[in-house]
């Protein structure tokens, strides 16, 4: 038996279109658009001037708080503006808008060699967060914070998250393929951090090849590899930890509780580079899928780059998109168009027809109960649609535990009714929020 | 959406991918289910039993066109909802019933026991059983003369099994059909008398269990509800394991446990209400036929399951993750 959770739902996984495709390095594009929220936390404040010249790798925005991640320039350029620009996630966001040189030119000193193993904790955290390296996975919260807990929670397990469950999303699959060793040396890394002795990488059953490849590779190693049942959301921090586990992160509660640190496999990879070369978080791996995408494929490349760009790298849409997403179509956020850039927490772009999205006319519930079958985190979902049309935050957050709901959206995905649950819980965690304002 | 004919994108939330199914294959799927037994009862009551299904799948569907018309809202009959409750009316209503009252029947259903209450999704009761209630209210001879059957079957009358037992005993309907084994036949294949699509056990059970496999439907309320009538038999029959195989096949438990007290909309949510629900049902049956003054109870006790359905859905919840530490 493969290790699992409750609840969950089966879609099809359309990682055919980009699985086989190695990581491929895109050109760095004539202009960068980097915002200074990309991350979970304080955003990060312009340290340079509209006209200055910088070098790549060079820190263009510093960090203004614990929870909070520094910007570096992917290349080296002039910096054209500091404006309002698109945003992926919060539509508009304050950015450094950069204009490469086309030189590339790395600035000095950024590049060291480094020894892991000879430096102290905190030494390693601070390269870690000067690093600007946050949780590449797609929530963004920077590592540093995550690697430092606090002394009162007891850590005992390290998880590596190489689930990517997400439908499309091939990125995490191939960098496990492709930089084994830099994720292990990673992973290393983070055990030191922790004081453990031991982390698991989980990778869901439908990545046979990884798991396969990455049991030889850590062999002799502090290793495991857990083979997870291939299932939505095995890749949510909460359900990874109770299947690898077995312990429940209670309501309210973080992994840490738990005694449980989970990382992403990419950023632990990017944990290597910033530590062992020096090397700021100023590219990643993106995979660029979807029906409509004429050469799917999974790119390294810099941040801030546009959409419009990596998919145009792709040979471009074959038919008119009905969506274009930021990340897997399950918990992505869909783009009002292509020029936003990608920052720090893009996994991935799709670009969906009509015919791959699905769905239809909302209609009434007919209290089918496919939506407290798969719901993993053994909630209600359909009552969150009559609270959110009546208005009524109090009952949704009380009898129906909204707080605990991770918009997952495995109850939209299975609703017959095509009712977009999703739509009204986020609705009723924004009253919620101001509410308690 | 549909309107969308320029180059602008769909803004919405997650997720961005949806299953296959919508309420109109679900809906669609258990009339397929039933057809099996449909094509058997138009075989085994001839041209009655047609006329039967014409009225009441025509009235449902008739009334819901014409109320959704007059409430103004959007048509939905094209998701064989009011089909199916017209469809399943019909299979719990005796063969030769006049055209008036197939009509007044489903106007009951859909009229009554799904618009009154919002349509569909918001109804309390099932709809197929409020009309058959209110016809067996209205016309209770109508609703219990069972016109012989034509002479392609033999060995049957022109009562049902369960009216026999009401009246005359476990004896004279072993006596009826020759033996016990005889009878036990008789129930299941469906050569006896009965409402029109309940008397074959078999094709029944043959749809019921392509609902479960197709994931319709899941099979906590069949069994629980008939397995609650087969225990009860057993020990208050008097007749053993005979009694209890007649009670689980007689009248119209088991397209009831199917396809009537599966019904989305009017029980409980949750898996484990819905074994409540399917018990207590269950219950209900027994009690009606062994003590009530009705032959058969199958209705009545699914309505009155119906009633508590908002309760146990009160009390009854799903398991919350996060919530009583770890689990193994």
């Amino acid at each position: 038996m493969f290790k699992s959770f409750r609840g969950g739902i089966h879609p099809q996984d359309q990682k055919q279109y980009s699985r086989d495709k190695a990581i491929e390095t895109m050109p760095v594009p004539a202009k960068l658009v980097l915002p200074l929220r990309q991350h979970i936390g304080a955003p990060a404040e312009a340290i340079v001037a509209v006209g200055e010249q910088v070098k790549k790798g060079q820190c263009i925005a510093k960090s203004t708080g614990f929870v909070s991640s520094p910007v570096h320039a992917p290349t080296s350029g002039k910096i054209a503006a500091i404006a309002v620009q698109p945003h992926p996630v919060f539509g508009t966001s304050m950015a450094i808008v950069l204009e490469a040189d086309g030189e590339d030119a790395w600035q000095e000193g950024v590049l060291v060699e480094r020894d892991w193993r000879s430096l102290s904790n905190s030494d390693l955290l601070e390269i870690i967060r000067n690093a600007g390296i946050v949780g590449l996975g797609g929530a963004a919260f920077p590592t540093h914070v995550k690697l430092n807990p606090p002394p009162d929670k007891k850590i005992d397990t390290l998880i590596i998250n190489g689930a990517e469950c997400e439908p499309y999303l091939t990125a995490d699959h191939r960098v496990m393929l492709e930089w084994p060793d830099k994720m292990i040396e990673g992973i290393e890394i983070a055990l030191k951090l922790l004081g453990l002795n031991e982390a698991v990488i989980g990778i869901e059953k439908n990545k046979a090849d990884a798991v396969a490849f990455l049991e030889k590779k850590c062999q002799g190693k502090p290793i495991k590899v857990a083979a997870l049942e291939t299932k939505y959301p095995q890749g949510a921090e909460k359900m990874l930890i109770r299947a690898i586990t077995g312990r429940e992160v209670p309501s309210g509660g973080l992994p840490a509780d738990v005694g449980v640190i989970v990382q992403n496999v990419g950023t632990l990879a990017a944990v290597s580079d910033a530590v062992s070369h020096g090397k700021p978080l100023i590219e990643r791996v993106v995979t660029v899928s979807g029906g409509l995408v004429k050469e799917p494929k999974n790119i390294l490349v810099r941040l801030g780059t546009s959409f419009a760009q990596a998919v145009e790298w792709c040979g471009g849409l074959t038919g008119k998109a009905a969506k274009i997403v930021m990340g897997g179509p399950m918990m992505g956020m869909a783009q009002a168009g292509l020029e936003v850039p990608i920052v720090k927490g893009t996994s991935g772009i799709l670009a969906l027809a009509k015919s791959d999205i699905g769905g239809g006319k909302e209609r009434g519930c007919i209290r089918c109960g496919r939506c407290v079958e798969v719901c993993p985190m053994g909630l209600a979902p359909y009552l969150f649609a009559i609270w959110g049309q009546r208005d009524n935050v109090e009952a949704a957050v009380k009898e129906g535990h909204l707080l605990d709901c991770a918009e997952c959206g495995s109850c939209v995905y299975v609703c017959p009714a095509k009712r977009n649950l999703v739509h009204y819980i986020k609705l009723l965690k924004a009253k919620n929020a101001a509410k308690r304002k | 959406m549909e309107t969308l004919n320029d180059n602008r994108l769909i803004v919405s939330a997650s997720p961005h991918v949806r299953s296959q199914e919508t309420v109109a294959s679900i809906m669609w799927t258990v009339v397929a289910a039933l057809i099996p037994a449909v094509l058997f009862s138009i075989w085994q009551f001839g041209v009655k039993a047609a006329l039967v299904y014409a009225f009441c799948i025509g009235g449902a569907v008739g009334c819901e066109y014409a109320i959704q018309k007059l409430r103004g809202v959007e048509v939905t009959i094209d998701d064989g909802s009011a089909f199916l409750t017209g469809l399943l009316m019909a299979m719990c209503l005796p063969p030769g019933l006049p055209w008036f009252m197939c009509l007044f029947g489903a106007v009951m259903a859909i009229a009554v026991a799904k618009h009154t209450m919002g349509g569909l999704g918001y109804n309390v009761f099932n709809p197929a059983h409020v009309g058959r209630a209110a016809l067996l209210a209205s016309w209770p001879v109508a609703m219990t003369s069972w016109t012989t059957m034509p002479s392609v079957l033999d060995g049957v009358t022109s009562a049902t099994p369960l009216g026999i037992l009401k009246q005359q005993g476990f004896e004279q309907v072993v006596a009826v059909f020759g033996n016990s084994g005889n009878l036990l036949q008789a129930m299941f294949f469906g050569t006896r008398n009965g409402s029109i699509g309940e008397t074959s056990t078999v094709l029944l059970l043959l749809g019921g269990l392509f609902l479960i496999y197709r994931g319709i439907i899941n099979w906590h309320v069949p069994v629980s509800m008939i397995g609650t009538v087969g225990i009860l038999a057993f020990f208050i029959s008097g007749q053993g394991v005979t009694g209890a195989l007649f009670h689980m096949m007689a009248g119209g438990l088991v397209i009831g446990a199917f396809f009537m007290a599966t019904d989305m909309v009017t029980i409980p949510i949750t898996v484990k209400g819905q074994v409540i629900f399917g018990v207590g049902a269950g219950l209900l049956v027994m009690l009606i036929r062994t003590v009530g003054g009705y032959p058969e109870g199958v209705c009545y006790s699914i309505l009155l399951m119906n009633c508590v359905t908002p309760m146990i859905d009160r009390f009854v919840q799903p398991k919350r993750f996060g919530v009583g530490g770890e689990r193994a």
